[in-house]
């Protein structure tokens, strides 16, 4: 009786947020893909809206723009993930040894994250990579090499290094929440055997973080895909950085070409939900434990 | 891990760490050291920035000539207004999640965690066009619902794992002593939940603090919170370093702060826990 009373009164106390969610999944997630089917062009009220059936997506993969944005789109979330998870790594290895200080030093790392991504973006466009008065330039300027242009030359490697700083400490600190757990008398043991560090860090330690790795791997991916603020403040989608984000967001804003645009939204969820599927099994895995 | 280690290896992990973590931080620091110069001194080579003299000027700058804190002021509604929306929604949810868990609560966690994966730019169209036939463009309320909605799964999500510490049979005793369900939320499980919810709070300030998509998109000059401000200050004209360190100073103080507050959350709140 007791239970059957809670029991409605738990779904009644769910309902706000699940229908709220539902709402906010269902109802734009429909008009994007009804806009998906048309023709339709707000700036231009002289083109009617129709029917086109697969047209806007056929059109979407084939315009000259799409494969370099997947291209770019690749490269920058590629380049992110094994900048952070390589260094990820080793930081949090450092940081779990023994030392002076190390409250502070993590301090000092994890900070980039919380820095906004348009204050990121700005910081390291103007006062870092800047070709005239940037710091990087002077640096150059200094021991007799002249300036690079970062942002205009090496488009993708400027923002991978930006997009790297920034998720870093992310990687950092959930790998390090996993050496915690390493176990230090079998380290111990392994050290005691003669065992060199190479392969204590191979055998006992790589095992041990890769599912946290999977994990900064998986939730990287699906925010990478999305980077928006960076391109928009830095580059503006010139010099071969438009990702598929990127590209969506100007279809869709810019030039108004809604149907199409929309075509390449389906695309991008698509694309994300595929990362998502493997992200959502490791976590729920977890939840049964 | 720890162990006992020479002293030598320590000095040498000491030295190691802090160098990387001093690079790591120094572009933060650099702003913070450019946001005390004139602005014809900050754009020197390094070195002379160092010996050039410190000034408050440019903080007094930005706000006379770009109105700071009216920015600023929609940063605080929007990061505090979603987060307590977020929350009374999401307080209940998790209650009944944590407490009367049936068959399917495990599926409505999994499923609410998959609408967080879904890109924003796969529905930026539909909702900028319901902000336009709702009059909701570039306005706070409408921003303070896109917010609370992207960050919801994150609040239930982080409320659940924090209840589900919590034991039962207290929650049953406060029962059997003829507590309501009203009484026994507010009187024995919100004292225990206390730290619970003030970490989620925390946590989902900043993510909304810095949130820069909806806020940059469906914004223009009323409603814009400091990521579109700081944004505004990306067109070539306006390469004003010292004024432009101290407004991101500024932008970027008080969440990293509060980030370092909430380094532990953190985990826990972003990889739904995936990781413990």
């Amino acid at each position: 009786m007791a239970t059957q009373h809670s029991r409605s009164a738990a779904r009644l106390m769910m309902a706000p947020a699940v229908t709220l969610l539902l709402g906010w999944m269902l109802i734009p997630l429909s008009m994007t893909l009804f806009f998906s089917f048309r023709k339709y062009l707000p700036m231009r009220p002289d083109i009617a809206q129709e029917w086109v059936g697969f047209d806007n997506y056929v059109r979407f993969v084939t315009s000259s723009s799409f494969w370099p944005s997947i291209q770019a789109t690749l490269i920058i979330v590629g380049g992110v993930l094994a900048i952070t998870v390589v260094l990820g790594i080793a930081l949090a290895l450092l940081l779990s040894q023994e030392m002076w200080g190390r409250g502070i030093v993590r301090v000092l790392v994890i900070a980039p994250f919380f820095v906004m991504p348009t204050v990121t973006a700005l910081l390291w466009k103007n006062m870092f990579m800047d070709p005239v008065n940037g710091f990087f330039a002077h640096i150059l300027k200094a021991v007799g090499l002249t300036p690079i242009e970062f942002l205009s030359q090496h488009t993708l490697l400027s923002l991978i290094v930006i997009v790297a700083w920034q998720w870093l400490p992310f990687a950092t600190l959930i790998l390090l929440t996993a050496t915690q757990s390493l176990d230090a008398e079998q380290l111990e043991a392994a050290e005691m055997d003669g065992a060199p560090w190479v392969s204590r860090f191979l055998w006992i330690m790589l095992p041990h973080l890769a599912r946290a790795i999977t994990v900064v791997i998986l939730i990287q991916t699906i925010f990478l895909l999305g980077i928006f603020a960076e391109i928009l403040v830095t580059t503006q989608g010139a010099f071969g950085s438009r990702t598929l984000t990127y590209l969506i967001y100007q279809r869709v804003l810019e030039s108004q070409n809604v149907g199409l645009g929309s075509a390449g939204g389906v695309y991008a969820i698509i694309l994300a939900n595929i990362v998502a599927i493997f992200l959502m099994r490791i976590v729920g895995k977890n939840l049964d434990t | 891990m720890a162990r006992a280690v020479t002293p030598r290896r320590k000095a040498l992990n000491t030295f190691a760490a802090w160098l990387i973590g001093l690079i790591i931080f120094f572009p933060i620091l650099w702003i913070f050291v450019l946001s005390f110069k004139t602005e014809g001194n900050a754009i020197l080579p390094p070195l002379d920035v160092l010996r050039a003299p410190w000034t408050f000027e440019s903080y007094g700058i930005v706000q006379d000539r770009s109105d700071y804190f009216k920015h600023f002021g929609n940063s605080v509604i929007l990061a505090f207004g979603s987060t307590l929306l977020g929350l009374i929604i999401a307080v209940p949810a998790a209650w009944a999640m944590a407490f009367v868990p049936g068959k399917r609560t495990k599926d409505i966690l999994m499923w609410m965690l998959s609408t967080k994966m879904l890109p924003a730019v796969g529905v930026l169209y539909p909702i900028y066009l319901m902000f336009i036939k709702l009059g909701l463009l570039d306005s706070r309320i409408g921003l303070v619902i896109v917010l609370m909605l992207i960050n919801l799964p994150i609040i239930v999500w982080m409320l659940y794992t924090y209840f589900r510490e919590i034991p039962g049979e207290i929650l049953e005793a406060a029962r059997m002593d003829g507590a309501t369900l009203r009484e026994e939320i507010l009187y024995v499980l919100t004292p225990m939940a206390l730290p619970g919810m003030a970490s989620t709070v925390l946590l989902n300030v900043i993510l909304a603090w810095n949130e820069a998509f909806w806020t940059l998109n469906l914004t223009a000059a009323k409603a814009a919170p400091l990521t579109a401000f700081i944004a505004s200050y990306s067109s070539p004209e306006g390469l004003f370093y010292a004024k432009l360190s101290a407004a991101s100073v500024m932008a970027i103080a008080p969440i990293l702060i509060m980030g370092w507050f909430s380094q532990k959350q953190l985990v826990r709140g972003l990889t739904f826990g995936a990781v413990k």
